[in-house]
């Protein structure tokens, strides 16, 4: 069991360095900070001076180590286009993402996990082809083109709801409406074929067969079996609660981390998209890790199992 | 006096596996100081149940597994490292045919492209002369342009396994190494395939290495027979002198089993079930099931000893028993 | 006529083996023939576009602004700067569905060589290609892409590598394990037995026999490639003017959309319509290729 945990642990540290790495490497591509901060007409001296100054001319690897130190000591600079620290903007856009992606989570999970069942159950009926119909919809029109149909739907022909912006509780429901049904077409897609794929299983015929009612059967066998592959994919929605929204902010000028990335892509404030990276990445891995210890806990197969492979997802 | 095409000097080879997690290493002497040699022409039968290495003897003649200990040689030269250009190179010159010939054949590929194959890696002739030599070994072996243009489930087993030695032989090699050919296959049609694999080692002046449990087979085609038991040989000689007079019990008792018309034996049942090779018994491996066994055998290993001219065995009771008369006539 | 031990086995393996037979009796749901329909019409557009387009994509005529659909010479109306949206439609459709092509085979062949990479190579190399690999399926590919985009600007050349890496670590991994597989069945440890190099192995017989699987594969990722670069171009960190794709359109036309909602809904009926058709249609591919492979 320890060398179980050690090695979760261990993998997941060395995806954070990769991370770390990625950045470091796109970054030094992305050309002489120096030119890009100074100007192309700066004297050759100040360029000098400036590079000295930043270490720019020290060798590689020791740029690297002095680049992975500062990620240790959490100094991601400062934003360029607004001079305040990086890090303390990035983290004040956090609750506001949140905000968000929190409820729409609940969404997902609400809608999304019952649908897939009961599709699953239910299967080759109608119930089973409209969900599945909901599904494919929902999974092929993007997030933007969604947002978009509603705001105009409910804003501007409707007039009910805002169009964009934070404030009150107005505000949140297109965005979340739209986060939500996305995730939920995808998840609902998810859980059926998984469930599918359990009630297939002699296991379950031979629970049947031995008189069970079929409820009991779906509660006691088939549901926490299907449950184990969907934890992953909800894991995978846990860890993109950070950059899941990208897309949505900006449909709807919601103030959070996603809008944040955007603009500074768009102005090319390196520290700040590096900083998002970063802490993204360090989300994900965390919630990755958790989903390999829930599935430690939940499979007896892999608890004494000398695993080390991939898992698939 | 040139050197065998083929000739293996005391190897061996071991395989380590680990139990659990924290559980001491198991060695398994899967070849254990094998000597063995063929001659150019003829053919060498390697006999035994299965565990007694007799595949990764096999495998190691072509340098496919590097043995631990000892030197596998090719007309004296050391088999190079599997994998490396020279070992690629010296492919056109010793091929390996299997037990399963549609495991062993590309199933989307017909059986023509197949059988030219060798040809165009090794980079011989032209493509006309390629596709015409590809024929003409298909022809060899019995088959016709008709067959070379099906793919590999469209034919019979025995069609089959011929395709692979076809595809084995086009490149003229000097030795074959057979690994259970024929024992997937029908017993009439093992016959036949055998009797061309006769007629071939007569007309190409083919070496093979025909590994097998099954006496019968091996009896038809091999010059000279090697009984293997847990990794070690345990009976060498020539085909009609092992088959007529066995020395070791085990020989005797796998002849015993093989009927024969003509012949009346008594059939000598071994007792015991045939170990485990991570689990080596003491002294001659073959003690716990030898019905003649006595103390020295549990203590002491046997030495391979030449009984009579190119008649080699390893028990301390051969020598007397291999004039024991006991075919009855 | 069965010269195996088991005949009922080695019946059912040539079944087994056999290739492609597809079962005559199968009706075509009509949603996957409306689908093929819809997908054959587009890919007509898209290279006929310029016979086809009444007007040059970057025409502009100022004295028709923002004209609204359903009138001669402007079916889809025109925009901002008096452009006809058709024309502009059937330009972008042709640089999106060019985008997502050359994508999903970039992405496909650099998934597909890794992977052999690591099936070849075992040891230590391999388990870092695993490890690359869990780590882009882990990590949202959109962020990743932002990140390069912010760090190394945007050109088309540079857009298009990106996207080439969409989904790069699904065919490694299947190709990885494939060729794992293909090797524990013989075929392919035969043919090295003959002597041929690795390249000849993996490129003549391992491919050809996993090609089925990878193109289920890349019918699962052109979708998605689809709704990405629309996503990234919407944004206006994709496709750049003058160049026009369909999440371009949407993006510009978001401005007008109290006024001249056509501009927006044009390009995003597009995309929707194509992308289900495509998913459809490959759910389909997906199912008779998986029921004839069992």
């Amino acid at each position: 069991m320890l060398r179980f945990i050690l090695i979760r642990l261990l993998r997941a540290a060395l995806t954070v360095l990769l991370v770390v790495t990625f950045a470091f490497a796109i970054l030094r591509l992305s050309g002489d900070p120096a030119l890009s901060i100074l100007g192309d007409d700066a004297s050759p001296q100040a360029l000098a001076a400036f590079r000295h100054a930043w270490g720019l001319d020290d060798p590689l690897w020791v740029q690297y180590l002095n680049y992975i130190g500062a990620f240790f000591r959490a100094e991601f600079g400062q934003s360029m286009r607004s001079g305040e620290p990086a890090l303390g903007l990035v983290l004040s856009r956090v609750p506001a993402t949140l905000a968000l992606t929190l409820p729409a989570l609940a969404l997902k999970l609400g809608i999304g996990l019952p649908l897939g069942v009961l599709a699953a159950l239910h299967r080759g009926s109608a119930t089973d082809r409209v969900v599945m119909a909901g599904a494919v919809a929902g999974f092929t029109v993007p997030s933007f083109v969604l947002g978009l149909v509603l705001v105009q739907l409910f804003s501007i022909s409707l007039g009910w709801l805002p169009t964009g912006g934070a404030g009150d509780w107005q505000h949140l429901v297109l965005p979340v409406v739209t986060l939500g049904i996305g995730g939920a077409a995808m998840l609902a897609r998810f859980v059926r074929s998984a469930m599918l794929e359990v009630l297939g299983q002699h296991y379950v015929r031979t629970a049947s067969a031995k008189g069970l009612p079929w409820n009991a059967v779906v509660r006691r066998h088939a549901l926490p079996n299907a449950a184990i592959p969907t934890i992953t994919i909800v894991g995978l929605m846990v860890g993109n609660l950070l950059a899941g929204s990208v897309v949505v902010e900006s449909v709807f000028s919601w103030p959070g981390i996603g809008n944040l990335l955007v603009v500074s892509v768009m102005s090319r404030d390196l520290s700040v998209v590096q900083c998002i990276l970063l802490l993204v990445a360090i989300t994900m891995v965390a919630s990755n890790l958790a989903v390999d210890f829930l599935y430690g806990a939940l499979d007896p197969r892999l608890r004494n199992a000398n695993v080390s492979s991939t898992h698939s997802k | 006096m040139t050197d065998p095409i083929l000739q293996l000097n005391h190897v061996s080879r071991r395989y380590t596996s680990r139990q659990g997690l924290f559980g001491r290493g198991l060695t398994v002497h899967a070849v254990d100081d094998v000597s063995l040699s063929v001659g150019n022409g003829t053919t060498v039968g390697l006999v035994g149940e299965s565990g007694s290495g007799k595949s990764t003897t096999g495998r190691m003649a072509l340098g496919f597994e590097p043995p631990d200990d000892g030197e596998v040689l090719t007309h004296g030269q050391p088999v190079p490292r599997a994998g490396s250009p020279a070992w690629r190179k010296m492919r056109a010159n010793m091929q390996m045919i299997y037990q399963d010939p549609l495991a062993a054949l590309d199933r989307r590929l017909p059986i023509l492209h197949q059988v030219r194959e060798p040809l165009d890696i090794h980079a011989v002739g032209d493509a006309k002369g390629r596709t015409d030599a590809a024929l003409a070994v298909l022809n060899s072996v019995g088959l016709g342009a008709e067959h070379g243009l099906r793919l590999p489930h469209e034919l019979s087993g025995g069609q089959r396994q011929r395709a692979v030695l076809a595809r084995a032989l086009v490149t003229r090699p000097e030795l074959l190494v057979c690994d259970e050919p024929v024992s997937a296959l029908d017993v009439s049609i093992q016959a036949q395939v055998v009797n061309l694999l006769v007629d071939l080692q007569a007309r190409l002046g083919l070496s093979i290495l025909f590994i097998s449990h099954d006496l019968r087979v091996v009896r038809q085609i091999s010059h000279r027979i090697a009984v293997m038991y847990l990794g070690r040989i345990v009976e060498y000689g020539d085909t009609d002198r092992i088959l007529g007079a066995p020395a070791h019990p085990y020989t005797q008792a796998l002849i015993s089993a093989v009927p024969a018309s003509g012949f009346h034996r008594k059939r000598i049942l071994l007792k015991g079930e045939p170990p485990s090779p991570s689990a080596r018994p003491s002294g001659c491996a073959f003690h716990p099931r030898c019905p003649e066994a006595r103390a020295q055998c549990a203590a002491e290993s046997p030495v391979m000893r030449e009984v009579c001219d190119g008649h080699h065995v390893a028990c301390h009771l051969a020598i007397g028993v291999a004039n024991r008369a006991w075919e009855q006539t | 006529m069965s010269d195996s031990i088991n005949p009922a086995r080695a019946a059912g393996e040539e079944i087994r083996r056999a290739p492609l037979a597809v079962p005559r009796a199968t009706r075509m749901p009509l949603s996957v023939s409306l689908g093929i329909g819809w997908i054959v019409l587009v890919v007509v557009v898209a290279l006929a576009g310029d016979l086809l387009a009444p007007h040059a994509f970057t025409a502009i005529d100022l004295r028709n602004r923002l004209a609204g659909p359903f009138q001669a010479g402007h079916w889809l109306g025109t925009d901002e700067l008096g452009r006809d949206i058709l024309s502009r439609l059937i330009a972008s459709v042709r640089i999106s569905l060019l985008v997502a092509l050359g994508a999903t085979v970039l992405s496909a062949t650099i998934g597909t060589s890794i992977g052999f990479l690591a099936a070849h190579a075992r040891g230590k190399l391999e388990q870092f290609i695993l490890m690359l690999v869990d780590f882009q399926a882990a990590m949202p590919f959109l962020l990743l892409a932002l990140s390069v985009l912010a760090f190394l600007g945007n050109s088309l050349s540079l857009f298009v590598a990106l996207m080439g890496l969409y989904g790069w670590e699904r065919y490694a991994r299947i190709a990885r394990g494939l060729a794992i597989a293909a090797d524990s069945q013989g075929y392919a440890s035969a043919v090295r037995q003959l002597g041929a190099g690795p390249l000849r192995v993996y490129v003549r017989h391992i491919l050809p026999n996993i090609a089925s699987t990878l193109i289920v594969s890349m019918t699962l990722t052109f979708p998605e490639i689809i709704l990405m670069e629309s996503s990234l171009s919407f944004l206006g960190l994709g496709v750049q003017p003058p160049m026009t794709s369909l999440g371009n359109m949407v993006g510009f036309g978001r401005g007008y959309m109290t006024r001249a909602p056509w501009i927006m809904f044009a390009p995003a009926a597009m995309i929707v319509v194509t992308t289900l058709a495509v998913s459809v249609v490959g759910d389909w591919v997906r199912d008779r290729l998986d029921a004839s492979l069992k």
